[in-house]
């Protein structure tokens, strides 16, 4: 789709190659804690489950079912947090929050596969979409994990 | 109030395809990408002809006033507007009497109101109330929330994997103890058209009334309430050529003088007292409150627009579209279509999926190439469930749409697939 560099934007080849090649989708790991995520008015769905020893994610899986940038953006997102702290998982979940915001990538060691999102903030009906692993994390990581939901209510 | 009889007469006017697009300026303007407007989102909404905008604007400018409340000019003028939009719904739709027409916001507030005031009113716990699965969710939740609160049992008419309903089902579904059956009489996910005669001979052989949501179906073809034979008929104006904002319930008149008001304020009471207060007539009992004049007016213009064209005609063109649409979207690489696989049993909806890509993916990609179309569980979650998928890909029809977007949508299809890799 050479004439449309819209459609390049929000999709970089990095991210189809993690929707068609999705990393730590079902992995069978022992969670110490887990998440559901959903995005009702489109129907994503995401599960994190994520296995925490001396605060370190040391293994994590996430499953579901959406949009190639919901899902793309998950798969990422396992990639990075695996082997970092919950403090440094949680802080790449503020960068990426950030980064739909304000349409910049930020600076970031091993944020360089999830800067090729930055095109998504362009697209507000899709940032829900982009930022559903990234609750869900957030979700599983804080005490008790549960169920989030990117519908705010608003349209 | 204006009867049915002093209406002036619709000229009829020829299904000129080139002349109907002209009358709507958007559909030559150009999306984000730089590429032209399909607009085949009509389910969700319209778009609005300028003989449309052009009567709101002449209400506002010419003859703006609250209405039923002063002896000036302006105020007799905007009243005598009003009424005569509710003549022309009555004509449309075949009733015989302007009164049975109530404005509401929409179809939804439409059947919330014959829940709140005839429901709440003559139902009571064990009662049933019938349903089915391809229900838009603004006729389910209602019941739900009368089911919760006053113990009425909702039932549901199964569908059918074909996206039909399973009318065999109807005969037990449908028993003594069903008071009132609330069925659309066309699924916006699916396009199914719904046989209302089956349905109709059951409720009445037991006893119990019907209410036809027809958000799809008054746009669409011909409706006639007295054909029909049903009992309340709830309909939105923006899904006709009207503005956002305005709606109709239709009801049989002994029904409605039965019914309690729905809101209580100004306009809908004969005297206040600091004690009680009596009830206007139908339909003013249920518009309480100053009511959306303008847009009622201009309601009156849009069904204006589709009688002089011709409900068949409509139809006739929608048919000849979904059905080209039916065939060309077939021979696309790993497109399935849901729902019955003919036109004829369906309205100008195509709801498909494209394998290995999301519904999202698709809407995203077509909109670069200016194809509107709507994506997700389109308000009737039951029908995905049945379906088990999350989220279908929608393509809906109206009268200014041809085959060559038709053809569009398909060759954008064709692109989303080699986009995501669907093999062949
Ligand atoms: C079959 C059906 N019923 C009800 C509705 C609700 O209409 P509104 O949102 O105008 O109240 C719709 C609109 O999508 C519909 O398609």
């Amino acid at each position: 789709m050479a004439e449309s560099g819209l459609l390049e934007d929000l999709y970089r080849e990095i991210i189809l190659d993690h929707y068609r090649q999705p990393r730590n989708r079902n992995a069978t790991i022992e969670p110490t804690c887990s998440a559901d995520g959903a995005n009702p008015l489109c129907g994503d769905q995401v599960r994190v489950d994520v296995a925490l020893v001396d605060g370190v994610i040391e293994a994590i899986s996430f499953s579901g079912q959406g949009c190639s940038i919901s899902q793309a953006s998950a798969s990422m997102m396992t990639e990075y947090v695996k082997g970092r702290t919950v403090a440094e998982a949680l802080q790449g979940v503020d960068a990426f929050q950030q980064m739909m915001l304000t349409g910049e990538a930020p600076d970031l060691e091993g944020f360089d596969d999830i800067a090729s999102l930055v095109g998504v903030a362009k697209f507000a009906a899709r940032v829900k979409c982009a930022s559903l692993g990234w609750k869900t994390l957030a979700q599983a990581l804080a005490e008790g994990g549960g169920t989030v939901t990117t519908d705010d209510g608003s349209r | 109030m204006t009867s049915i009889a002093g209406l002036p007469r619709v000229e009829h006017l020829p299904y000129d395809i080139a002349r109907i697009r002209r009358d709507f300026p958007i559909l030559k303007r150009e999306v984000a990408s730089g590429a032209q407007l399909v607009y085949l989102d009509n389910a969700a909404t319209s778009q609005r002809p300028v003989q449309v905008l052009a009567e709101i604007t002449r209400f506002y400018r010419d003859h703006n006033a609250n209405i039923h409340r002063g002896v000036h000019t302006l105020s007799v003028e905007a009243t005598e507007l009003y009424e005569q939009a509710r003549a022309k719904v009555a004509r449309f739709i075949g009733a015989s009497d302007p009164r049975e027409i109530i404005f509401t916001r929409n179809t939804t507030e439409a059947i919330n109101l014959v829940a709140h005031s005839w429901a709440r009113k003559f139902l009571k716990a064990g009662d049933e109330v019938v349903v089915s699965e391809i229900e838009h969710h603004s006729n389910i939740v209602p019941w739900q929330m009368l089911r919760d609160e006053r113990g009425i049992v909702l039932k549901y008419i199964p569908m059918l994997p074909d996206g039909t309903l399973d009318l065999d089902a109807v005969q037990s579904i449908i028993t003594e103890r069903t008071r009132l059956v609330a069925i659309t009489a066309m699924s916006n996910a699916l396009g199914t058209i719904v046989p209302l005669d089956v349905i109709v001979a059951r409720a009445k052989a037991v006893g119990a009334l019907v209410l036809v949501d027809g958000a799809q179906s008054v746009p669409h073809m011909p409706v006639d309430v007295q054909a029909l034979d049903v009992d309340f008929l709830a309909f939105s104006g923006h899904k006709m050529l009207a503005p956002f904002g305005i709606g109709v319930l239709w009801g049989r008149m002994a029904l409605l003088e039965s019914m309690d008001p729905f809101m209580g304020g100004g306009d809908m009471i004969l005297t206040v007292s600091m004690e009680q207060s009596t009830w206007a007539d139908v339909p003013a009992k249920f518009e309480a409150g100053t009511p959306n004049v303008g847009d009622a007016v201009a309601l009156g213009a849009a069904v204006d627009y589709l009688s002089a064209l011709g409900m068949d005609e409509v139809r006739r063109h929608e048919r000849e579209i979904t059905d080209y649409a039916l065939r060309r979207l077939a021979d696309v690489p790993g497109v399935s279509i849901f729902g019955v696989p003919d036109a004829e049993h369906r309205g100008g909806v195509v709801s498909f999926e494209l394998e290995g890509v999301h519904p999202h993916d698709i809407g995203q990609v077509l909109d670069t190439k200016g194809v509107a179309i709507r994506t997700g569980h389109h308000c009737a979650q039951p029908v995905m469930l049945a379906l088990n998928v999350p989220a279908t890909a929608r393509a809906s029809f109206y009268i200014y749409n041809t085959t060559a977007e038709v053809d569009a949508l398909a060759s954008g299809l064709e692109e989303v697939g080699r986009f995501f890799g669907v093999r062949k």
